[in-house]
């Protein structure tokens, strides 16, 4: 029997609109099923680190099983203001920009351990312009060419081990990584010289916003407009990963490089392309993060983002909007460290240690491994498919 | 003589490179041994990378299993300080209980890392480049809760070993007596480094475990074909591997500063992984690689410490002293980039190896 009329039509179609909802919805939950059962496994495995070495807080009884509880609820309780809030967009603003920058790395098999260095050279570059318009050009200028500059000496940056990597073979592991250590002294000596405040007493740079450079603050007391370009990259990057002949040739040379150059594709160009693109990624983080929030670079100047950024790649499975919530839910963390450092005693490197936790379940696939053994299947092969894989010579 | 020096150093541009080797020439005592000191960790670090790579496990988590065992070494001397008191130096090294009992904690913490490493590359079987990394990121985090808890009590720390300080015969012996000098005077960990890459070098060449170790390296499964358990020997040094490492983050923590500082690693595993590279995957070659990015340090080291005079020193006066920190790693790069076409990495070197199963 057929039910017919305007009003079984409106139920089919409702039926056929949820029926579309639920099965988003499932697939969405299956996506972040995995990362959350990592997360909550290393909330677990933190909170019984922070009780054992509860003895060495001030103020706490050893083995104290109280202390994570506290330290847990001031990070949550840091972030669940507005305040909070905007902070936690302000600290996920510069981790969504370089995790895109390491995803892309990640998408083509390169693995970008450069983010610190190319951070470094993002503010260098933006202070740079900023300095050399000195407040004399409308801020409608400054800022884009600055962010322009920062995000083009990022680039250079993740160029250089591109550049080594196609013509020498150098890994890129071990290059970004010394090329870090040099680009943190390039940046102490960029702020005690070229880019130092005459007649200051010790070296220190300008502030930019005394100079036209200063990001605006569009919400709240800090949230500054940093955090829309990060929003806005999120859509770029993906319709250049996923709708681009560059974007297919990164995941085709990311999925067999072996093919991807049968194919006719120059993997040498697309190695020095793609660490280009990450380091111009993470160079934006730096230039955002100087223009947005810090203004001016002391020496000693430095940044955690390099790791960080790894971890909101890995943790977003290298897609642009797993990166975005990857970046925000580190970015809480990171806000919520302070309030608990303040309020529990608790170091804000609790939050290092825990990113270290989380990657490690995600990586063994704890859920997966599980429902594998009960199903009496082999285990499932790894979520994160292998970097470094992309090499300029083909194999022997 | 000193007039034709004079001369010498006299002649525009190529004078400065008379002075620069009679910079070198003059403060050659000083500035070999540093190197030899400096080339410590990283030489320990590389030589952790040949046990496993040559038995096809990459570790890049070295730096991370360095930092651990620096800073288990410096806490476990700091509670035995609390526990035994701090003692008095033996003549031996100024070797005292809480050292070595921070020695052997260093020792094991970098072998428990290393077997997590060793599980997760081998067994788990996920990519080893991210097992490393992630070994990284968390000894970095790690240390640094922990150090930044334990610096707020200020607590005494077990010191540091003293280096052997060799008879004045021996240093003044001519032409030779800087060499002897510079592998001499060293502390307990740089003066055993030495014979840990002699005897690693024959070993490796001349045994039936280095056999065993690069054929599991080049060829797994025609390793396991022979009756080599491959699983189990890659275990093996894997976790050994870890206890050169941990020598190396003891070394800084207790041979040259007596002291943790969070991240003090600085990138030398890193380096030694370069080192590894530009040697070739041999003991000796990694040594010799190592020895090269030290003098680097050696050089600038000593350039702070007693700038040159003449023009040598107003041209040295104009390089920002950032450079003489950065050249380490600048020579690093340089090297690897120049060498490594001609440099190639056994056979099976970070690929998961998988029985064939009979079920």
């Amino acid at each position: 029997m057929k039910i017919r009329g305007p009003v079984a039509k409106l139920a089919r179609l409702g039926l056929v609109a949820l029926k579309a909802v639920a099965s988003f919805a499932w697939t969405a939950l299956k996506a972040l099923a995995e990362p959350a059962a990592a997360f909550g496994l290393a909330l677990v495995v933190g909170g019984i680190g922070i009780a054992l070495f509860s003895g060495l807080v001030p103020g706490r009884p050893a083995f104290d099983y109280k202390l994570p509880f506290a330290a847990y609820g001031a990070l949550i309780g840091g972030v669940a203001t507005f305040d909070g809030f905007t902070s936690t967009l302000v600290y996920s603003t510069p981790l969504i920009l370089a995790g895109l920058g390491v995803a892309v790395g990640f998408k083509a098999g390169l693995f970008n351990i450069g983010g610190r260095g190319q951070f470094l050279m993002g503010a260098v570059g933006a202070m740079a312009v900023v300095t050399m318009f000195g407040g004399h050009v409308s801020p409608w200028i400054t800022i884009p060419l600055a962010l322009l500059g920062g995000a083009v000496l990022g680039a250079g940056a993740g160029f250089v081990p591109g550049f080594l990597k196609a013509t020498s073979g150098a890994h890129e592991v071990v290059t970004t990584i010394m090329l870090n250590y040099i680009l943190v002294f390039v940046t102490y000596w960029a702020i005690s010289g070229p880019l130092a405040l005459p007649r200051a007493p010790q070296p220190i740079t300008a502030d930019v916003g005394n100079l036209n450079g200063a990001l605006p603050i569009l919400i709240g007391r800090d949230g500054n407009m940093g955090i829309f370009i990060a929003l806005l990259a999120i859509p770029v990057i993906w319709f250049l990963l996923f709708r681009t002949t560059l974007g297919f040739e990164i995941r085709a040379a990311g999925a067999n490089s072996e093919a991807a150059r049968y194919g006719g594709m120059q993997t040498r160009r697309l190695i020095v392309l793609t660490m280009s693109l990450a380091g111009f990624m993470c160079g934006l983080a730096g230039a955002v993060t100087l223009l947005g929030v810090v203004h001016r670079m002391a020496p000693g100047y430095d940044t955690t983002i390099g790791f960080d950024a790894i971890t909101v790649a890995l943790l977003g499975r290298s897609n642009p909007i797993g990166v975005c919530f990857a970046g925000l839910l580190l970015g809480a963390m990171r806000a919520g460290a302070q309030v608990m450092q303040i309020q529990a005693g608790v170091p804000g490197e609790l939050v290092d240690a825990l990113q270290a936790i989380i990657l490690l379940f995600l990586v063994v696939n704890i859920l997966r491994r599980y429902l594998a053994r009960r199903r009496g299947n082999l285990p499932a092969a790894p979520v994160i498919a292998a970097p470094g894989t992309l090499d300029p010579e083909p194999a022997q | 003589m000193s007039g034709i020096a004079q001369s010498l150093d006299a002649l525009p541009l190529i004078g400065l490179v008379f002075q620069f080797l009679g910079y070198v020439m003059a403060n050659l005592t000083f500035m070999s041994q540093t190197t030899v000191a400096v080339a410590v960790p990283i030489t320990l670090a590389a030589l952790c990378g040949v046990l496993c790579e040559r038995s096809g496990v990459v570790n890049i988590g070295l730096e991370g299993i360095m930092l651990v065992a620096a800073f288990v070494g410096w806490m476990a001397g700091v509670a035995a300080v609390g526990v035994f008191g701090e003692g008095t130096p033996s003549p031996f090294f100024g070797v005292t209980l809480p050292l070595v009992i921070g020695l052997v904690a260093a020792i094991l913490a970098g072998m428990l890392i290393s077997l997590l490493h060793a599980w997760l590359a081998i067994s788990a079987r996920i990519d080893q480049i991210i097992s490393g990394t992630i070994i990284n990121i968390g000894a970095a985090g790690i240390t640094g809760y922990l150090y930044s808890l334990v610096s707020g009590l200020s607590p005494t720390g077990a010191g540091s070993f003293a280096a052997f300080q060799p008879p004045k015969a021996v240093v003044d012996v001519p032409v030779i007596g800087w060499l002897l000098n510079a592998v001499l005077n060293q502390g307990p960990i740089g003066l055993t480094t030495i014979v840990i890459v002699i005897v690693l070098q024959i070993m490796l060449f001349r045994s039936r475990w280095g056999l065993r170790t690069r054929a599991s390296g080049e060829h797994p499964r025609a390793a396991e074909t022979v009756g080599i358990n491959v699983i189990r020997l890659r275990y093996r040094n894997v976790v050994l591997s870890g206890a050169l490492a941990a020598l190396g983050g003891a070394w800084l923590s207790m041979e040259s500063v007596g002291n943790f500082n969070a991240g003090m690693t600085q990138g030398r595993g890193f380096i030694g992984l370069a080192a590894m590279i530009v040697g070739r995957w041999t003991p000796l070659g990694a040594f010799g690689a190592a020895l090269l990015f030290a003098s680097a340090t050696g050089l600038s080291t000593s350039i702070t410490i007693s700038p040159p005079d003449g023009s040598l020193g107003s041209v040295i006066g104009f390089v920002p002293g950032e450079f003489w920190e950065a050249l380490p790693y600048i020579i690093t790069i340089v090297v690897l980039a120049g060498l490594i076409g001609r440099s190639i990495a056994p056979a099976a070197d970070g690929q998961p190896y998988e029985r064939e199963s009979a079920s």
